[in-house]
């Protein structure tokens, strides 16, 4: 496995939101504020690489027909630690992802890794790979977050910026409120999966003119 | 404190429509949009949700109320347990009814094919559980807020189904083919249901 390919599949050939289409629940919920996406994206990328590097230990030990379970207990472990560790450390964004931080047990970004990667390659491997989708996960939350809360709210960075305000960008009786409501968030997934579409498929073309 | 029949149809009502856990809570996206491309199989796996939300909730209340919420000798309880447990009961359930089914009722169990395991990874099965504990749900309240969910989710899943197959003959630019054209309409779709935010009947 080349470490420069698998850093490309995770940011963008095979990123994890925007091209496989996995994890989508978080990625609609929480991209509200800066601060909520990377604060996702960060435990998201933790939890992974662990869980990853710990399914990857035991591919040999854990029998094949009780495997997901085996892995639900492993993810949903550090979950819990992250959760606990959140809730300690830094209770507003505990407070701001309330129920997704639980609910990444679920997301299928952390067991579709396991099953796809940490099951077959070795310990270093994975966690690489954990570091890379977990990353690519970031950067995805993190366009939606800017975008939507940039029409929504008409402000960046919020939660993280000018003490939790964000930085006024739009004055605030012309924004979108609609964009940081569920209507947005599909909205804004649908237009940011068809640009990553778009550009995916213009090099390929300009290679075949150039055969 | 008995459940009076008013709040438990408020509890239903709000599940189904005012929050539902598809669109306007973003729960159980993954199905949502995977098993949404025809109505029957929208349909089936609406009802395989429906049936494991209600027996999660129903099992899962006991497990919380009695073993973990319960105060141990020092004091401690084990609520940090609860993602572990409700997951572990969560799957073992799916796992449970999938073998009952097919010994059983083979016609179900044919009509559901893949849909069942997948139910396991299915969050919004995980967050009506995790909502219930937090909410501090009793047990009717409980089971009818996880039956309410999965009613909300058979309706979002099947509009949307049957939106999507209209689609199919529409033209669209080639970049938003497939998925996020979906996501366009679902977004739609959430925009209609955003009407019902104001409703109180009770």
């Amino acid at each position: 496995m080349n470490v420069k390919k698998q850093f490309w599949d995770g940011l963008i050939t095979q990123n994890p939101v925007l091209v496989q289409l996995l994890g989508m629940c978080p990625t609609l919920a929480i991209t509200t504020s800066l601060f909520n996406g990377l604060g996702m994206g960060l435990s998201v990328l933790i939890i992974l690489t662990c869980a990853n590097v710990v399914i990857s230990a035991l591919r040999k030990i854990i029998p094949n027909k009780v495997r997901i379970a085996c892995y639900i207990v492993v993810i949903a472990s550090f979950v819990t630690m992250v959760d606990l560790l959140l809730k300690a450390f830094v209770p507003a964004l505990s407070k701001s992802l309330g129920l997704f931080i639980p609910l990444i047990v679920v997301n299928c970004i952390i067991l579709g890794r396991a099953e796809g990667f940490a099951s077959k390659n070795g310990i270093g491997a994975s966690a690489l790979d954990g570091i890379f989708q977990g990353f690519g996960n970031m950067v995805a939350l993190t366009i939606m977050c800017v975008i939507r809360e940039f029409l929504g709210a008409g402000t960046f960075g919020g939660g993280l910026l000018n003490g939790g305000k964000g930085i006024q960008i739009l004055p605030p009786d012309t924004v979108a409120l609609g964009m940081i409501l569920p209507v947005g968030g599909f909205l804004t997934l649908g237009v940011v999966i068809a640009a990553v579409q778009y550009f995916m498929n213009k090099p390929k073309k300009t290679k075949e003119v150039a055969k | 404190m008995p459940a009076s029949i008013a709040s438990l149809l408020s509890i239903a009502l709000g599940a189904v429509l005012v929050n539902n856990f598809v669109l306007s809570q973003f729960l159980g996206i993954c199905p949502f949009m995977g098993v949404s491309k025809k109505v029957d199989t929208a349909l089936g796996m609406g009802m395989a949700v429906i049936f494991v939300m209600g027996v999660a909730s129903a099992v899962n209340w006991p497990i919380n109320k009695f073993i973990l919420e319960r105060q141990y000798g020092g004091g401690g309880t084990l609520e940090f347990l609860q993602t572990v447990t409700f997951i572990l009961v969560i799957a073992s359930l799916v796992q449970f009814v999938e073998m009952f089914l097919q010994k059983s009722v083979p016609s179900l169990y044919e009509a559901l094919g893949v849909y069942l395991p997948l139910i396991t990874t299915n969050c919004a099965v995980l967050g009506v559980v995790l909502q219930n504990t937090q909410k501090g749900y009793t047990f009717a309240e409980s089971l009818t807020y996880g039956i309410g969910g999965g009613i909300g989710f058979l309706v979002a899943i099947v509009l949307f189904a049957s939106v999507r197959e209209r689609m199919e003959f529409g033209k669209c630019p080639k970049s938003f083919e497939g998925f996020p054209i979906a996501l366009v309409a679902a977004s739609l779709i959430a925009l209609a249901f955003m009407g019902f935010s104001g409703l109180k009947v009770w």
